[in-house]
């Protein structure tokens, strides 16, 4: 299999030796309609165009363009057998390479939004079955015999009554000159070979020898280093700087100042290029710098908070959703609730630190590194170098995580303005350091939560959320409530309680903000699931069967029910804390029991977590076992174990000694499983991630009578 | 001029004492299985066996490797079929696949140690192993799986 990201030029070599190919996509010029199916003959290869999604050459090997970046979610796994299961080819004939950043020939390609396959799978689906039937066609002509009576497997067009076959590479010439049908028969899914099979992922291999090239991997000829001194205070400038002490390092060769753009901000640093990341990084250390940091000096985690409760107690915000007459019940209500819940700013920390390498030419920009997003940063470039269309190359690496961090435009932009800069390639390595000092960062977001019950039945509910908003970069209008004030509250909840209202109170601070997994869901989640079950108590009900009163819904009856089932809900013993919690983003819910008990020492203890994932239309049920794994993992250490804290308008945080991180001890032993169900296919990466934190609270209120509304919370301390 | 033994092979390296070995592997041999986490000894991304002991590169002086035998990722086994890296393949245990040198080069000294870890000893010795995608329910069942797979072998 391939592994790295292939150059145009290398690819077109490759496709040149193997002659005639089938290649199909969805081509996109600008002349057709958005998604349209066509074919391209690619008999004369000087003039093709990189754009196909699968290409099966002369030796019958299928290659695949995976237009998306794989970050540990599995995509290299998952769209190839959704492709192998309608082509009818076998997984090791598929090979993978990487796409460049182009969104006219692909599409969105932005890793996020847990979107690589449910955005996608239809069109995948069709397209692989497109191609096996041209390539029935194509035997059946060339044997002269019905296409009825032929079939494909395994890379073979059979013809049943006299057991005569032709390999697909015998086949791809003639099927290419084929008009494609225009509507294919897709498989039922009972008829799946592959897809919904827990089969081992193809990319472990190469990541158990070292093979699996990442970001920091790729080297070019001529390459130099760079790292870069930024402020420490958030959105400083550099007032002056001394470099001379770090030209003297040896094997440091330049040091200047840049200006790196993030939507429409600045950041200032001061770069050090050397020929080794050591020999840049100690000419870092003997940097003097003078920082203007007037603005910012003010920012105090403990403020934010204390500000965020004011607003949520003064002010009413801006409506994103109201029904009934939520505030009139509430002033009523003898039976009510009034509550604040706080969730911390987290930084992505994926393991790979942030890195980029760029080589700018007057001519062309070229790009490698481990970006979830190429399309952004191809037109990003483009626009902010003013190169013409179609110069600006993005090629992706494996990343080591992601997470939404590299989603961001920040570090590509930086390494391309420092190339220009020196006029030679260059790779930009972050420190950890830089990567948990310097943000982007989810936002640590507050809520108030008030409700009332009558007769053990909601009355009304009223939620307000106050926090900085994630595209704050491009100043949006806050005259309108975040649209996603609402996310990971479950839908169905909408039409059982009549009397409901949802909020924002807009909250300006100008710390930067991006996408962290799950997004809002991870913050929203902890907000309104753990106050349902502070509704529940509020009612005397259970908390399944209280959701289960308010979530009619089929799938969400049939989860609930699940959930009961597999952790053993009714046979709880005594000393044992069980907690619950379900929530929904990219179009998937999630359910989560949790059970907590204490140790020996008298601590309390995760022993297990049940998570129940309706996610409609799936392919790898092992994969979506790790993302939920991963994701129970992740959520962990963001209710338990860290948080960024902003100090005098300093980051209180360094490295994983002061940013700490679930390790192998702190492992709950997790158990997935997954609906089955006709629906269409939501996201997985993500959607594992919300309800861990208010389910664990709950099961040690449970256990303990202690109501958690404050993350992170010390579980030593409990 | 230091020498070093890299999988077995010698290296006469040209570079600053104080450099650790993690930047002479990957920048000056272009060996780059060994990972950069948090150049601070905490993470594991970098582990690499030194005279067959498990040590962080990040922290360690290429000075202090001068004339010994390194052992990184590239070189646990001829062909990816250490016990290990078998038994890894098998549970999928991976995801973005970023920390999984340093847990495997971690875990062989462990499997050498005690062919057969408890659960416990799983924990102190990977615990200085961060993996960020949270694959350590698979990690710990894969070593036990290697474990097994050790054993059958050792038996037949
Ligand atoms: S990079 Fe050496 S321990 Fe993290
Ligand atoms: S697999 Fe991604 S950090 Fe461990």
């Amino acid at each position: 299999m391939e592994t790295n990201a292939l150059s145009r030029r290398n690819f077109l070599r490759v496709s040149g030796i193997a002659g005639s190919a089938l290649c199909l996509g969805f081509y996109f010029p600008a002349n057709a309609k958005k998604g349209e199916l066509i074919t391209v003959n690619t008999a004369d290869l000087s003039g093709f165009e990189f754009n196909a999604w699968i290409r099966i050459d002369a030796n019958g090997k299928v290659t695949l363009t995976d237009h998306r970046a794989e970050m540990g979610q599995g995509s290299f796994q998952s769209v190839p057998q959704i492709i192998a299961e309608e082509l009818e080819v076998d997984l090791k004939d598929i090979n993978v390479v990487f796409a460049q950043g182009d969104p006219v020939k692909y599409g969105s390609q932005i890793t996020g939004g847990s979107s690589t396959i449910r955005g996608s799978y239809k069109k995948l689906l069709k397209l692989s079955a497109t191609a096996r039937e041209m390539l029935i066609t194509a035997a059946a002509n060339k044997w002269n015999v019905p296409a009825s009576e032929c079939y494909a497997g395994s890379g073979y067009v059979i013809h049943k009554p006299s057991g005569k076959k032709l390999h697909y590479g015998e086949l791809v010439a003639d099927a290419s000159k084929l008009t494609p049908p225009k509507e294919v028969k897709l498989k039922d899914a009972s008829a799946y070979k592959l897809i919904r099979k827990p089969l081992q992922r193809m990319d472990t291999p190469m990541k158990t020898n070292g093979e699996a090239i990442f970001g920091l991997d790729k080297k070019l000829p001529g390459m130099v280093y760079a790292v870069v001194e930024r402020s420490p205070r958030l959105r400083g400038k550099v007032k002056s700087f001394d470099g001379s002490a770090a030209l003297k390092v040896p094997g440091v060769k330049q040091v200047f100042k840049i200006q790196m753009m993030v939507f429409n901000t600045t950041r200032d640093g001061v770069v050090v290029i050397a020929n080794s990341t050591w020999a840049a990084m100690q000419g870092r250390k003997a940097l003097h710098v003078e920082w203007d940091e007037s603005g910012f000096e003010h920012v105090n985690t403990a403020d934010i908070y204390k500000a965020h409760e004011d607003l949520l107690k003064t002010k009413e915000g801006l409506s994103f959703k109201k029904q009934g007459d939520p505030d009139g019940i509430l002033n009523k209500a003898d039976k009510k609730i009034d509550v604040i819940y706080q969730t911390p700013y987290q930084a992505h920390a994926a393991m790979e630190p942030l890195n980029c390498i760029a080589h700018y030419q007057p001519d062309k920009i070229e790009i490698w590194g481990p970006i979830q997003a190429p399309d952004w940063v191809q037109g990003d470039i483009t626009s902010k170098f003013k190169m013409p269309k179609g110069k600006v190359i993005v090629n992706m690496t494996f990343l080591g995580g992601g997470f939404g961090r590299k989603a961001f435009l920040d570090y590509t932009h930086e390494a391309v303005a420092i190339s220009k800069e020196i006029g030679a390639p260059v790779q930009v390595v972050w420190t950890r350091e830089d990567d948990i000092k310097q943000g982007p960062y989810r936002a640590g977001i507050s809520y108030r939560g008030q409700g009332s019950v009558e007769n053990g039945e909601i009355s009304a509910l009223k939620f307000k959320m106050a926090g900085q908003n994630i595209d704050h970069w491009n100043g949006p209008s806050r005259d309108k409530a975040n649209n996603s004030t609402a996310e990971g509250f479950l839908k169905p909840y909408y039409d059982s309680i009549k009397n409901l209202s949802f909020a924002d109170v807009p909250y300006e601070m100008p710390l930067p903000n991006m996408w962290w997994r799950s997004v809002y869901a991870s913050t929203n989640g902890f907000a309104y699931e753990s106050f349902m079950n502070e509704m529940a108590v509020l009612a005397g009900k259970d908390q399944l069967d209280f959701r289960r009163q308010y979530l009619k819904d089929e799938r969400c009856q049939a989860l609930i029910s699940k959930m009961e089932e597999v952790s053993g809900w009714k046979s709880r013993k005594k000393n044992e804390g069980f907690g619950v919690a379900i929530t929904e983003c990219f179009e998937t819910t999630v359910g989560q029991v949790v059970k907590v008990s204490r140790n020996a020492a008298g601590k309390v203890k995760i022993d297990k977590v049940w998570a129940v994932m309706d996610c409609g239309w799936y392919v790898n049920p092992d994969i979506i076992t790790a993302q939920i794994e991963g994701s129970v993992v992740m959520a962990l250490g963001a209710a338990t174990i860290h948080e960024i804290t902003f100090k005098d308008g300093l980051v209180e945080q360094h490295n994983f000694y002061d940013y700490l991180m679930p390790r192998m001890s702190d492992m709950p032993l997790v158990e997935v499983h997954i609906m089955e169900n006709p629906a269409d296919a939501g996201g997985v990466g993500e959607p594992g991630l919300p309800p861990f934190a208010p389910a664990l609270t709950d099961a040690i209120y449970d256990l303990t009578g202690n109501r958690i509304r404050k993350l992170p919370f010390n579980m030593n301390a409990i | 001029m230091i020498t070093i033994t890299v999988n077995g092979q010698r290296h006469d390296i040209e570079a600053d004492p104080n450099m650790p070995l993690l930047w002479v592997i990957r920048d000056i041999l272009g060996l780059t299985g060994t990972k950069f986490g948090c150049g601070a000894a905490q993470c594991g991304a970098c582990t690499v066996h030194l005279n067959g002991e498990a040590v962080r590169s990040c922290v360690t002086k290429i000075n202090r490797a001068a004339g010994q035998n390194i052992v990184t990722i590239e070189g646990l086994s001829a062909n990816n079929n250490h016990p290990l890296q078998l038994a890894w393949n098998e549970m999928s245990v991976p995801q973005c696949g970023y920390c999984q040198s340093g847990q495997l080069m971690s875990a062989a000294v462990l499997l050498r140690e005690n062919p057969n870890p408890t659960d416990q000893d799983i924990d102190d010795a990977m615990s200085g192993n961060i993996c960020r995608c949270g694959t350590y329910q698979r990690v710990r069942a894969a070593i036990h799986k290697a474990a097994a797979m050790q054993t059958e072998g050792v038996k037949s």
